[in-house]
């Protein structure tokens, strides 16, 4: 088997098109799996009525169908009952839907994990709870959320292809389509699986040191 | 200041009325009924699970009572979740009770100064010059002017307790409530947070609930002295009447058990 090394270099720039794509995706997707993910932990605990039930509904539906199942639900069948989006925008939306239900569910964890005399402390001072929240608790949070986080961007970022079965050109659609033209597997499948590492792992490490700096600033007692 | 201070001529400030608190089964406080005077620098005592911590969170608010009523200027405390809900409403109600808990619970991720300036800032919404002023003066009153920017991880407990002591003191609350606030420290730690507390028992007006296993610290910082035991007050009178001269014999019998004269 050879490696065309001219044939790698001259489909770089469509793969790094591809990348492009992917990117925006995935940062767009994990801002929103971020917002979705912090805002169901919070109604989890602070909701009243049937909030938390519905909230634990939602991350239960989400974390035991298919990823690829939910984005051709919302590609398919969102359409039928009116709301049209891109295919940018379904994958998006696909992607901040299913991550922020696992994000809520750490996010969850990280606030229960936080000492209940932290809450009894900022009532004593009556601080107001939306300022509890802000204050006192979610910062607290930061710390051991940041490695999960890391590792949901990570998770995401593999694993867009799926978003190839919803038309995106995103990376691996692209790959696909040079290597089916051009029989050139090797080439192109070696070069897609570089750049994924090429990427993830340098967010790996980013996210580990930004762990380890957060270590050293907030010294929990 | 004598004790009880007649409660018909001179209206309590604080005041627990037929108060039941019951976990599950667990009768914790039967039909109390307690008044505490604007000033009054009440200690509190008994043996553990008697309801002493109990009492202080249904004054602060923290717990809904089974049953009577709690009251400050007989306005019925009103008790918050601490964690449902993100909004509350903005009632008009200025800070009147402070408390000190047992483990501090200073928050982790702010330094010194933040923790003692947050709610100042955000309940009282005084500028953030005068709240560091605040917090300097109270850090000084309790000895730690040169901790300001510490985290609370980097102190011991003693000093860790001294700021909570600050923090709450720095809301200019009108009553403060103490639980066992030497209990989680090392023998040779309790004295200075005594002492801070015994300073601001002598220089405040404010009225003092301390929930106490000291009780040479109870004889010399308080003028009332309750001993509770089952959920019920059993003795209340002047340190001297509670703590040297006891005629109840179950206050008798307690005083022995914790190694007093
Ligand atoms: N949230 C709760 N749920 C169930 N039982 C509780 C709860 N809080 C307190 N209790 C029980 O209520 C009883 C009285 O508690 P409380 O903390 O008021 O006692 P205390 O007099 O402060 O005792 P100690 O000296 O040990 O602090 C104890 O038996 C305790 O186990
Ligand atoms: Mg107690």
């Amino acid at each position: 088997m050879t490696f065309d090394v001219a044939f790698a270099w001259s489909i770089l720039p469509s793969l790094l098109k591809g990348l492009a794509v992917t990117f925006q995706v995935v940062v767009l997707g994990f801002v929103a799996a971020l917002c979705l993910g912090l805002t169901l932990a919070v109604l989890r605990h602070a909701g009243r009525g049937p909030v938390p039930a519905l909230t634990r509904a939602y991350v239960m539906f989400i974390s035991h169908t298919p990823l690829l199942v939910q984005l051709f639900f919302l590609y398919f069948v969102l359409p039928q009952i009116g709301l049209r989006f891109s295919a940018m925008t379904t994958g998006i939306l696909g992607l901040g839907l299913y991550f922020g239900a696992y994000i809520a569910e750490a996010w969850r964890g990280a606030i229960e994990d936080i000492h209940y005399g932290q809450w009894e402390a900022a009532r004593a001072l009556d601080l107001p709870p939306l300022a509890t929240w802000i204050r006192i608790i979610l910062p607290q949070t930061v710390k051991p959320m940041l490695p999960v986080l890391g590792n949901y961007l990570i998770g995401m970022f593999k694993e867009t292809p799926l978003l190839a079965m919803i038309t995106i050109p995103e990376l691996f659609q692209i790959t696909k389509q040079i290597a089916d033209l051009t029989y050139n597997y090797n080439e192109t499948y070696t070069l897609l699986g570089l750049l994924f590492l090429l990427i993830s792992v340098p967010s790996s490490l980013l996210f580990q040191y930004l762990e380890k700096r957060s270590h050293g600033k907030s010294r929990v007692a | 200041m004598a004790n009880p201070a007649s409660p018909d001529t001179c209206p309590s400030l604080v005041t627990l009325t037929r108060v039941v608190k019951d976990y599950g089964p667990l009768r914790v406080l039967d039909h109390l009924d307690l008044a505490i005077h604007d000033g009054e620098k009440v200690a509190l005592i008994g043996p553990s699970g008697s309801g002493k911590s109990t009492i202080l969170r249904l004054i602060k608010g923290l717990e809904h009572p089974s049953d009577g009523v709690v009251a400050i200027n007989d306005c019925p405390v009103v008790v918050r979740s601490l964690s449902k809900g993100l909004f509350a409403p903005r009632r008009k109600t200025e800070h009147q009770v402070g408390m000190v808990f047992q483990h501090f619970n200073l928050f982790p991720h702010m330094n010194v100064e933040q923790n003692i300036i947050e709610a100042p800032l955000r309940v009282l919404r005084i500028s953030m010059a005068e709240a560091r002023e605040r917090a300097a003066h109270y850090l000084e009153q309790v000895g730690l002017s040169e901790k300001a920017k510490a985290f609370p991880s980097t102190l011991s407990g003693g000093q860790q307790q001294r700021v909570a002591i600050a923090r709450a003191l720095a809301m200019q609350p009108r009553i403060m409530l103490f639980d066992e606030v030497t209990s989680a420290l090392d023998p040779e730690l309790v004295s200075e947070v005594l002492n801070v507390i015994r300073k601001v028992a002598h220089e405040q007006k404010m009225t003092m609930l301390l929930v106490t296993h000291e009780m040479n610290f109870a004889r010399d910082i308080s003028d009332r002295v309750i001993f509770m035991e089952h959920g019920k007050i059993v003795d209340d009178g002047t340190p001297q009447e509670v703590l040297v001269t006891p005629k109840n014999p179950r206050t008798k019998q307690f005083l022995r058990l914790v190694g007093q004269p």
